[in-house]
């Protein structure tokens, strides 16, 4: 009844295009968009930032970048975690070389970085595909880790085989280092959000964004129809990659500030960030940030919900938190496979008839 | 008849009065092989330009190969492919496509996670000139791209009667919709070369015949050369200006549809013959 198409028509092929077709859907971005850049940062504290907005953010745009990739082109990858490695010493060492330099310029460069290197690493996907390019993805993690262990350059021949970051200001405010104010770590990632999911949103509804989409669908008919896989699946390894980067920088610089790269990027990120878009919805920018909102906020909440609420031990929420998680998942796959992008949309189409069903 | 008739690659008219032209493809002796299996032993034949060109034979004939064979997805062992009188080099199938040959499958192969406009859309990649970047920004040569695009699109969309189910998930459509989908992606390439497999397979009479129309109209007022292969011999002979007959991978008729109808050699292959 509220929320309907009905009236609402289009007369250029510019408006039928735009994001969000809808009145009522622009008048809902525009106001979240105020309230994430006008109302947050005035309010946020260091415990709301640290522990929900932050993360939050950056997972938002590590699981666009995988949404690209899995989502929308079809190509399993358990990299993740390698690649926001890459992207979070590409920045590390390009802070440490180059001071002077801005780093929301070093935070690009270590995405563009990062690009190459998936690029590189998504050669193997014109030959095999499913669980195979999975597996050799896999490869890709377990081989970057190791690379950045290994090899003390990346860690500038620290004695710990940490990195962490030095301080670095934008406008005169510092948005790395221990005295960052946390209205500044969460404007930075809310900047970098932006930006990355507009520049997603365009491509993957735009000429791309439809080879990847038909390389996923039927890769041999896409082919013939006349689209040119090579380049497919590497700018979708690239695009990916390079948004994965840029979350892991953000994951190093502003978030933790100190990392050490088996326990910040391993294994475990790679799944986590899989499940996000799994449970957000593949094939859905929407979706990467509802799977993100989900995945960060659920064990939060569980522990608020037990210790606070129930005052049961930590230890004890601790665990019971593993298999709530673990059994919602299971739940949400069993439930609605297509995650919470297709819940928002079901909502949407049931809005249309409410309060009439019928 | 005159000399000018007699010379068979001479642009003439139809009775229905289109304009037939010279050569477009011809396959010269191609032959290919799955291992030990000859699918096409050497078959040479051509497509002349605005001509409707059937190809027919039993089950396993070797048809659809042949089709494989001229979109460049199987590549023959022997034999040659000259496209507008040049040999065409060894190339990949989206490179054929950007030649302008364009293509529907037996088994639709439509893309099942997108709407209508986004599977149709998907055929004018090969008009895509803007860059990545200037799509991530959406601005400038991209957008107006997009939008010449559109009007390309919805020219097909249109002309093959789809305009309601535009946005509507391709998996949500009905049989017949879904071919005539797969028809409109075809055409929004341009193509002057439409290969069509099995455009009719699984219709009733009615869609039949509503497809049937379609083919004429692409043919008659895009003036696209059509090879199609269709079972149903009634449509084919209605339709075709040629037809090829194949028959265990090799070619048993050649000729208009009359004269393939009383090819001794083609009524054998499709009627059997007795074996004593």
């Amino acid at each position: 009844m509220l929320y309907r198409e009905a009236g609402d028509f289009k007369t250029t092929y510019v408006a039928d295009n735009q994001t969000f077709p809808l009145k009522l859907d622009r008048i809902g971005f525009w106001v979240t968009m105020a309230v994430a850049w006008l109302v947050i940062p005035f309010v946020i504290n260091d415990y709301w930032a640290s522990s929900l907005l932050v993360p939050f953010l950056i997972y938002a745009i590590a699981a666009i970048g995988l949404n690209i990739l899995t989502g929308y082109c079809g190509q399993v990858s358990l990299g993740t975690g390698g690649f926001m490695a890459v992207g979070a010493y590409a920045c590390y060492k390009l802070m440490t070389s180059f001071p002077d330099v801005n780093i929301m310029i070093h935070i690009v460069l270590a995405g563009g970085i990062t690009a190459m290197v998936g690029a590189a690493f998504g050669l193997p996907s014109l030959r095999i595909k499913g669980f195979y390019l999975a597996v050799a993805t896999l490869a890709a993690q377990f081989f970057l880790v190791w690379l950045f262990n290994k090899v003390s350059w990346f860690y500038n021949y620290s004695a710990s085989g940490q990195i962490s970051a030095p301080e670095r200001l934008v406008a005169g405010v510092a948005v790395t280092g221990p005295s960052t104010p946390a209205w500044a770590q969460y404007l930075i990632c809310l900047f970098f959000v932006t930006v990355c999911a507009i520049i997603a949103r365009n491509l993957t509804r735009g000429t791309l964004g439809r080879s990847w989409m038909a390389i996923r669908d039927m890769d041999i008919a896409a082919e013939i129809i006349g689209v040119n896989p090579l380049k497919a699946k590497l700018t979708a390894f690239a695009v990916s990659s390079f948004f994965v980067g840029i979350a892991g920088a953000l994951f190093f610089a502003v978030y933790l500030g100190a990392v050490e790269v088996g326990e910040a990027f391993g294994i475990q990120k790679s799944f986590l960030v899989l499940f996000m878009i799994i449970i957000g919805g593949l094939g859905s920018i929407f979706g990467s940030f509802a799977g993100a909102a989900f995945l960060v906020l659920l064990p939060v909440a569980l522990k608020w919900i037990g210790v606070d609420v129930m005052g049961w031990p930590t230890d004890l929420v601790a665990h019971f938190q593993l298999v709530i998680v673990g059994a919602l998942i299971m739940f949400f796959l069993i439930k609605e496979p297509h995650g919470l992008a297709q819940l928002w949309r079901l909502a949407k189409e049931k809005l249309r008839l409410w309060p009439f069903p019928h | 008849m005159n000399e000018a008739v007699m010379d068979k690659n001479a642009p003439y008219v139809t009775e229905d009065g289109r304009q037939i032209g010279g050569v477009m493809m011809d396959l010269r002796d191609i032959t290919l092989r799955f291992g030990g299996v000859e699918a096409i032993k050497a078959i040479s034949f051509d497509i002349r330009e605005g001509e409707i060109r059937a190809i027919i034979g039993p089950n396993g004939a070797g048809k659809s190969s042949m089709l494989n064979v001229i979109s460049g997805f199987y590549k023959p062992q022997e034999g040659e492919v000259y496209f507008r009188g040049q040999k065409r080099p060894p190339m990949k199938p989206y490179q054929v496509a950007r030649q302008g040959v364009a293509r529907t499958f037996q088994n639709i192969a439509l893309f099942q996670g997108m709407s209508v406009l986004d599977n149709v859309m998907t055929g004018r990649m090969g008009h895509i000139k803007s860059n990545m970047l200037a799509q991530a920004i959406w601005a400038g040569k991209a957008q107006r791209e997009e939008n010449e695009n559109r009007e390309a699109v919805e020219r097909i969309i249109d002309f093959l009667e789809i305009q309601a189910i535009r946005k509507t998930p391709v998996g949500r459509l009905p049989y017949g919709l879904k071919k005539r989908v797969e028809l409109a992606r075809a055409l929004a390439a341009e193509p002057d070369l439409l290969l069509l497999d099995e455009p009719m397979a699984g219709m009733n009479v009615e869609e039949k015949e509503d497809m049937s129309r379609f083919i004429l109209d692409v043919n008659d007022e895009f003036g696209t050369t059509i090879a199609l292969i269709e079972h149903d011999m009634g449509v084919v002979m209605d339709l075709s200006d040629r037809v090829v007959v194949m028959d265990y991978g090799r070619k048993i008729g050649d000729g208009t549809p009359d004269e393939v109808r009383n090819n001794q050699e083609v009524i054998d292959a499709y009627l059997g013959v007795a074996h004593d």
